[in-house]
């Protein structure tokens, strides 16, 4: 079965989402637009170099991968549990992942292991504002 | 703590900051010069990394240059050229000499400047690498690595109110704030609707303040000699819009210097007036004798001996800001 998956990943998620296999799906959280995409591989929102007309600084012609992910948000009937998680902080990619599965990662739990640092400064900022408030 | 923490947190007094001209050749001589001339009306200055992305003088080389001649830095950092492995080198290596306050920040695209194939890195981008630096302030680097003492560090960073998507701009302060963020500079914007409606978003959204988990807001006003600049930066830089109203009035004045100086002055004013500014970021393209006159006309008082008269003070019992635990 682990043979097959990525073959039927890639042939769903490459015609439909341009899918560039980096191995940790963020795609509904985003808004069903994957932020591979994106130029820069931004994967927490929008840069300040959109231009007026809502296109990109890079790629003139393109919209900003991150606006539509606000419209798609907003218009297509998501999830509330996959909106909810709109805003997260997401961490920064794993390289390893590259051109492995997703779907295979999700199920093993390899697409949520974060670097040791970032994840207990995470959780230590979290407590922080969470004392605050 | 570095003074622009120090009058941030405390909000004892407005905070100007200004950009650091970026720099080339010609040694010290010009860092003296230039800090001569800052030193004087701004709290701390930025210094820049490969502005526009244009390889300059490096952000730490320059920060550590311009610390040595009395000018705090900001030290800038994007994400373009150089991944979470140097981020965290120059983050930790200029915390070495005392440099304290950061701006961190996506960066423009390679294609922005003029190596456009050069391999873009972005191996983080803006919110990561306020995080990463929120991360060593906490005594460890990004994998887990002890990192003791940890750094006392500042995180700013940057965001655009000009720019679409406009209603979506203030869930990207509350993200950088949440990773970290304590201040924010912000683009120029020539259009006081848009940054009005920002500051009063963040400001309404409980986001600005002393404390972590909010931020201090610095707009950005530009110093041009005439419209040709509002035109080039109208078509050249990525995410600022001139508007054409704007453009006339500068374009149509006798003196278009004098008709630029006072669109500034204008923007300033109403910047200033605006929720949770505390102060703004100056960037200075005529290279006259204008900052000085913005900074008079906005009421500014220059530090006769900006070492002591400035509001820095150590805090008790430290003795040394090298050394600290």
């Amino acid at each position: 079965m682990p043979t097959f998956l990525p073959l039927i990943e890639d042939a769903i998620k490459k015609p439909i989402w341009n899918c560039r296999t980096c191995g940790q799906c963020v795609l509904h959280a985003t808004g069903m637009t994957c932020p591979m995409t994106c130029p820069k591989e931004l994967r927490n929102g929008p840069c300040g170099g959109v231009r007026e007309d809502g296109s990109c600084e890079v790629v003139p012609g393109m919209r900003c991968v991150w606006l539509k992910a606000y419209d798609r948000k907003e218009s297509w009937p998501l999830l509330p549990a996959w909106k909810r998680h709109f805003d997260d902080l997401r961490p920064p990619v794993d390289h390893r992942l590259h051109g492995t599965s997703s779907w295979l990662n999700l199920v093993t739990g390899r697409d949520r292991v974060q670097p040791r640092g970032w994840a207990w400064a995470r959780e230590a900022r979290a407590a922080e504002l969470g004392a605050l408030a | 703590m570095s003074r622009l923490s120090d009058v941030l947190v405390r909000g004892v007094d407005q905070v100007f900051t200004a950009e650091f001209p970026a720099l080339d050749a010609g040694g010290m001589a010009v860092v003296a010069k230039h800090a001569q001339r800052l030193r004087p009306w701004f709290t701390a200055c930025n210094a820049t990394d490969n502005p526009a992305a244009h390889a300059h003088a490096s952000n730490v080389a320059t920060a550590i240059a311009m610390r040595q001649h009395g000018l705090e830095p900001i030290m800038q950092i994007v994400c373009r050229d150089k991944n979470r492995l140097a981020i965290q080198a120059d983050m930790v290596g200029a915390a070495l000499h005392g440099v304290e306050n950061l701006c961190l920040l996506t960066g423009d695209d390679v294609t922005a400047g003029d190596e456009p194939e050069a391999k873009r890195v972005f191996d983080l981008d803006g919110p990561q690498a306020i995080a990463v630096a929120d991360t060593l302030t906490r005594g460890t680097y990004l994998s887990g690595r002890a990192l003791q003492p940890p750094p006392v560090l500042f995180p700013g960073a940057v965001e655009n109110p000009g720019a679409p998507p406009f209603d979506h701009r203030i869930e990207r302060v509350a993200k950088k704030a949440g990773a970290g963020a304590r201040f924010l500079q912000l683009q120029i914007c020539f259009h006081p609707d848009r940054l009005a409606g920002f500051c009063r978003g963040v400001a309404a959204a409980a986001l600005v303040g002393h404390a972590p988990g909010t931020v201090s807001l610095l707009p950005t006003i530009v110093l041009v000699k005439g419209a040709r600049a509002l035109r080039y930066m109208h078509e050249k830089v990525p995410g600022i819009d001139v508007p054409e109203d704007t453009m006339r009035r500068v374009s149509a004045a006798a003196d278009q210097a004098e008709a630029a100086y006072q669109l500034t002055l204008e923007l300033a004013r109403e910047a200033l007036a605006l929720p949770g500014v505390r102060g703004l970021h100056v960037t200075d393209f005529r290279h006259d004798d204008s900052v000085e006159r913005l900074m008079r006309d906005l009421g500014r008082i220059p530090a006769a001996h900006p070492e002591e008269s400035d509001a820095y003070r150590p805090a008790v019992g430290v003795q040394d800001r090298h050394d600290r635990p």
